[in-house]
């Protein structure tokens, strides 16, 4: 099994959550970040001053799968999430050794 | 009722004074809104708390012996009234013009709260409120009310020289305040920012304003309350209160254009802060000149004061000051715009509108000499100068005896903690709202247990209810 977490545009979460219906995954976590890449932010104005704002608003999804899948679900994120702008956001999977379904105690796959 | 004085009372002048008292009120609950945005959300509450600690403090301040300070008699030389109406004794059954005299006590009270409270904005995050309490209670015992004596009292309204010194001798216009409340409060707060010091961190920490709807409200709120603040000055439902009210409204459109227009140039962006600022910044412009200059030369002191105005929030990073939330470069600066550009667009239409010939005072631009211009100048650096001297010390003479202000630490975790055992917001899990169980789990409460539950304790007791 594997985690793929997804650093995505806040606005393009119900694309990437479309998206991974339509492919099939069962479920998902998202929580709110804030974080930057190289496009280091951005600059903000008020009453003249300027400031930069380097840790810009971001979602982190997180979804549990199959080995297999792993690469297609990557794939289904990332061009949902795509605006080919900067601060686009990154997609990436870890390996996971154990997953437990709290209700049920069912346990690995059967637990997804 | 005496029946003189009950067939002087006339009740439509009566009923706009009344109704102008609450619409400035509501100014000062709209300041609170207006600056709380601009502050961060750590210490909203006590920006918002500075504002209403004014209105409670200064109502009663004023009872007992503020009106009498402003408006009783005069000591001598127009520098001050007398104790006569201490506790508005011998006020209940009399009249002021054609209103009881306690309705024009209501509506003058509402003036003496604003002022302090303006003077909050230019020391956000660092005053203990204590500090804050006994300012505002000197502050408008030693400034407030003997300048509003020298601009808002004039006498026996039938001669000249018995009144206050700005207004009945001096003869410089302020017709709502734009000496006795914006230069005065806008001096006062640079006075207290010098005294007070910079907030830890300014100016290369990002400050920037937490809630600019609060901001937008705030600026909507205090748009319309000053309609009773000028049209109200007229003490009447007649003519003059009618020109105040469409001047109020077109300088304001006129000077939040000539600050996002400004800023759109300097920036490239015209900002909602910008339009909020600009509007204000107009409204202060405004209000000693609104009885003065027709609805044209209201535009051209909008335009103007928005435009100056928005040059001038950037003098502080020049200078060095902390004003906060630019009660300088907003009040002070725009009364002078407003106070010294009377002396150029008055029209004797309007300055005279309440006689019979309608024919006043003019400004140089419009027929009269430089003779307007001079009073005007009189009157700003009168008021000016006294405001700044006098705050000045009063401040200082606190920060020497109680201090002024918090610790260090307790700025930056925030004052609203420190200050009023209270947090602003309670949005997300992390900060003890939203579902509430993770914050209750980490609190070791569960929300609406009493305060004293705090620590482990009760972690045992959230498992067996999850």
């Amino acid at each position: 099994m594997r985690l793929i977490t997804a650093i995505i545009k806040p606005f393009k979460l119900d694309e990437v959550k479309a998206a991974l219906e339509t492919f099939g995954v069962k479920g998902l976590t998202i929580s709110e970040a804030s974080g930057y890449g190289r496009q280091k932010g951005h600059t903000e104005v008020y009453r003249g001053a300027e400031y930069k704002v380097d840790l810009v608003p971001k979602l982190r999804v997180e979804v549990l799968v199959e080995d297999e899948d792993a690469d297609d679900i990557i794939d289904v994120i990332v061009k949902a999430a795509r605006t080919d702008k900067i601060g686009d956001g990154k997609v990436w999977a870890v390996p996971v050794d154990t997953v437990v379904r709290v209700r049920t105690g069912e346990t690995g796959p059967e637990a997804l | 009722m005496p029946p003189d004085v009950l067939e002087s009372l006339n009740s439509g002048d009566t009923a706009w004074v009344l109704a102008a008292s609450a619409l400035v009120l509501l100014m000062t609950p709209g300041l609170a809104f207006f600056y709380g945005g601009m502050s961060r959300s750590k210490s909203v509450l006590n920006m918002m708390m500075m504002s209403f600690g004014t209105i409670a403090l200064v109502s009663v301040l004023w009872v007992l012996y503020g009106y009498s300070l402003a408006f009783s008699g005069d000591v001598g030389n127009g520098l001050v009234g007398n104790l006569d109406k201490v506790g508005l004794k011998d006020t209940l059954l009399t009249a002021s013009g054609t209103s009881p005299e306690l309705a024009f006590v209501a509506f003058q009270l509402m003036f003496a709260i604003i002022t302090p409270a303006l003077i909050s904005g230019a020391i956000a995050d660092r005053v203990k409120f204590g500090a804050w309490m006994v300012f505002v209670g000197v502050w408008v015992t030693l400034v407030y009310f003997p300048v509003a004596h020298w601009v808002f009292y004039f006498g026996d309204t039938t001669k000249t020289g018995d009144g206050g010194w700005l207004a009945d001798s001096v003869l410089a216009l302020d017709f709502a305040g734009g000496t006795a409340v914006h230069i005065n409060a806008g001096m006062a707060a640079l006075a207290v920012a010098l005294v007070v010091g910079k907030r830890v961190g300014w100016p290369k920490e990002a400050m920037r304003p937490h809630n600019l709807p609060f901001v937008l409200l705030g600026a909507g709120l205090l748009w319309f309350g000053w309609f009773g603040f000028n049209a109200g000055s007229a003490l009447g439902a007649n003519g003059q209160a009618a020109v105040a009210f469409v001047n109020t409204q077109v300088a304001t459109g006129a000077a939040a254009l000539g600050w996002i227009i400004v800023e759109k140039i300097r920036h490239g962006k015209s900002t909602t802060l910008g339009i909020a600022s600009g509007a204000v910044a107009g409204l202060v412009a405004i209000t000693p000149a609104c009885a003065s200059v027709n609805p044209l030369g209201a535009i051209a002191i909008g335009l103007i004061a928005g435009a100056v105005c928005c040059v001038a929030v950037g003098l502080k990073y020049k200078l060095g000051y902390d004003d906060s939330l630019d009660v300088v470069g907003v009040h002070a600066v725009g009364g002078i715009v407003g106070a010294l550009l009377i002396g150029l667009f008055a029209t004797g239409t309007v300055t005279g509108i309440l006689t019979p010939e309608s024919d006043g005072v003019s400004g140089l631009l419009l027929g009269g000499g430089v003779e307007q211009l001079g009073r005007q100048a009189v009157g700003v650096v009168a008021v000016g100068g006294f405001s700044f001297v006098a705050t000045w010390i009063i401040a200082k003479i606190i920060d020497v005896t109680m201090g002024l202000r918090i610790p260090a630490e307790d700025e930056v975790s925030g004052i609203d903690q420190a200050a009023h055992a209270e947090t602003a917001y309670d949005l997300g899990p992390s900060t003890g709202g939203g579902s509430g169980a993770l914050a209750a789990a980490l609190a070791g409460g569960r929300p609406g247990e009493d305060a004293g539950n705090k620590g482990g304790k009760p972690a045992t007791k959230v498992e067996a209810e999850a």
